[in-house]
């Protein structure tokens, strides 16, 4: 089995370190929130999260930001539990952007 | 759903920063999500409130208080160091959420720095939520190989002698560095010397600001 | 925290596995088949490798803070005395030869 994208640790080909702090969008704190109601609800413990990032696809892992990956591994093991499927997180999508609109 | 939101409740339909629709694919599923999980029963607004609030109570401050008093009363150093839950509990700082916390003292001749390379685990409920930087594949990647490299980053150069440590959080223990107290900050009390313990210092990339902080 | 006795004392010399395991496993590449010490028994925790799975992380795995040489990990050290130190489970960890 290779080594996991997570598994960074000691990897070549690292730059200098960004300093440059953000401050969090509205969509990352309620990817945040969302997260710890889960886990303080019980549904769903940090381990299994976890375990769904290292799932991803790998480049998608390097390109998503942290908060994008958090909201991917949540959307998966809310499926794999079976309190959500993929289709009517779509449909809800697809009703929010209508309101959303476009310019 | 309710519309209106003042700034510090549960972020609606704000849109006063993206526009919804220009949030990228992930960002805009949050939403969907949130609204389903709450239609269904799984979690409530309420929570979601309270996870919030939870968060923004939560800072660096709580740390730099931590140290300060451990800088000046040296019993209370001793029983940070010792139980650091049973610590926080004495300055009202709630730590009981944190499965296991360890305190890692800096000296003249041992330096700690605290990494989690796996995935990015970090005190939340002494700090806050982590500086993006922490979190960064580059820090990850080079915090275990190259330690010294990124303090100098950030301004701290130990000499070679001096002990660097670190430390890759893996499990369930969170790591906090007790900084060395700056020379010369003998007269300043527990509020004033709270101010110059930085973040970053508690992650162990840099030391605490000195007392005089330079002019620019 | 729980500290049962684990199979380690602080100060015994180890080697971690150089194992190549599927599954969620939060022993860094980097340490694998790498050799350092016991610093500290953390006492005994669910597995995470079991909870990651919606299982009930039993039975508990004693945890340690193992030590290592920075050069013995990377091959060359800046400073001489620096350190990594690494949360390592019992069953990742072999007395080292």
């Amino acid at each position: 089995m290779p080594r996991g994208h997570h598994d960074v640790g000691g990897l070549p080909g690292a730059g200098s370190i960004d300093q440059t702090d953000h401050q969090l969008s509205d969509w990352e704190v309620l990817a945040d929130a969302v997260n710890q109601a889960l886990g303080a609800r019980g549904i769903k413990r940090t381990d299994e999260m976890r375990r769904a990032r290292e799932e991803m696809d790998s480049a998608a892992y390097r390109e998503m930001t942290y908060y994008e990956r958090w909201i991917a591994s949540i959307e998966a093991i809310l499926i794999e539990k079976n309190i959500l499927t993929k289709e009517e997180i779509d449909r809800k999508l697809t009703e929010f952007e209508s309101k959303w609109g476009e310019p | 759903m309710s519309e209106g939101h003042d700034a510090g409740q549960t972020p609606q339909d704000h849109g006063h920063e993206h526009p919804k629709h220009e949030l990228s694919h992930y960002a805009k599923r949050i939403y969907a999500i949130r609204d389903l999980l709450i239609e269904k029963g799984v979690i409530t607004d309420k929570d979601i409130q309270c996870q919030i609030e939870y968060q923004e109570a939560r800072s660096p401050a709580n740390g730099a208080n931590l140290v300060a008093r451990a800088w000046v009363d040296p019993a209370f150093k001793a029983r940070l160091i010792d139980d650091p839950k049973a610590a926080c509990a004495e300055m009202g700082i709630d730590a009981t959420s944190i499965n296991e916390f360890v305190v890692l003292e800096n000296t003249e001749k041992v330096r700690h720095m605290v990494v989690c390379t796996l995935c990015s685990c970090y005190p939340r409920p002494i700090l806050g939520r982590p500086p993006d930087w922490y979190k960064s594949f580059n820090y990850r990647q080079r915090a275990v190989n190259d330690p010294r490299g990124v303090m100098r980053e950030f301004g701290l150069v130990p000499p070679d002698d001096v002990e660097v440590r670190i430390h890759d959080s893996t499990a369930d223990i969170r790591y906090l560095v007790l900084p060395l107290r700056p020379k010369g900050t003998e007269g300043l009390n527990e509020t004033a010397l709270a101010k110059l313990v930085t973040r970053d210092s508690m992650i162990g990339v840099m030391d605490p600001l000195s007392a005089v902080p330079p002019r620019s | 925290m729980n500290l049962r006795a684990g199979k380690y004392r602080a100060g015994d010399r180890v080697t971690v596995k150089l194992e190549d395991r599927p599954g969620h496993i939060r022993t860094p590449w980097y340490v694998r088949g790498k050799s350092g010490w016991i610093e500290r028994v953390y006492g005994e925790f669910l597995n995470p490798e079991s909870l990651a799975y919606g299982r009930d992380g039993l039975p508990r795995r004693t945890l340690y803070l193992v030590a290592f040489n920075h050069a013995d990990i990377w091959g060359k050290s800046v400073g001489a005395k620096d350190k990594v130190l690494v949360d390592i489970y019992e069953h990742w960890l072999d007395p080292a030869a």
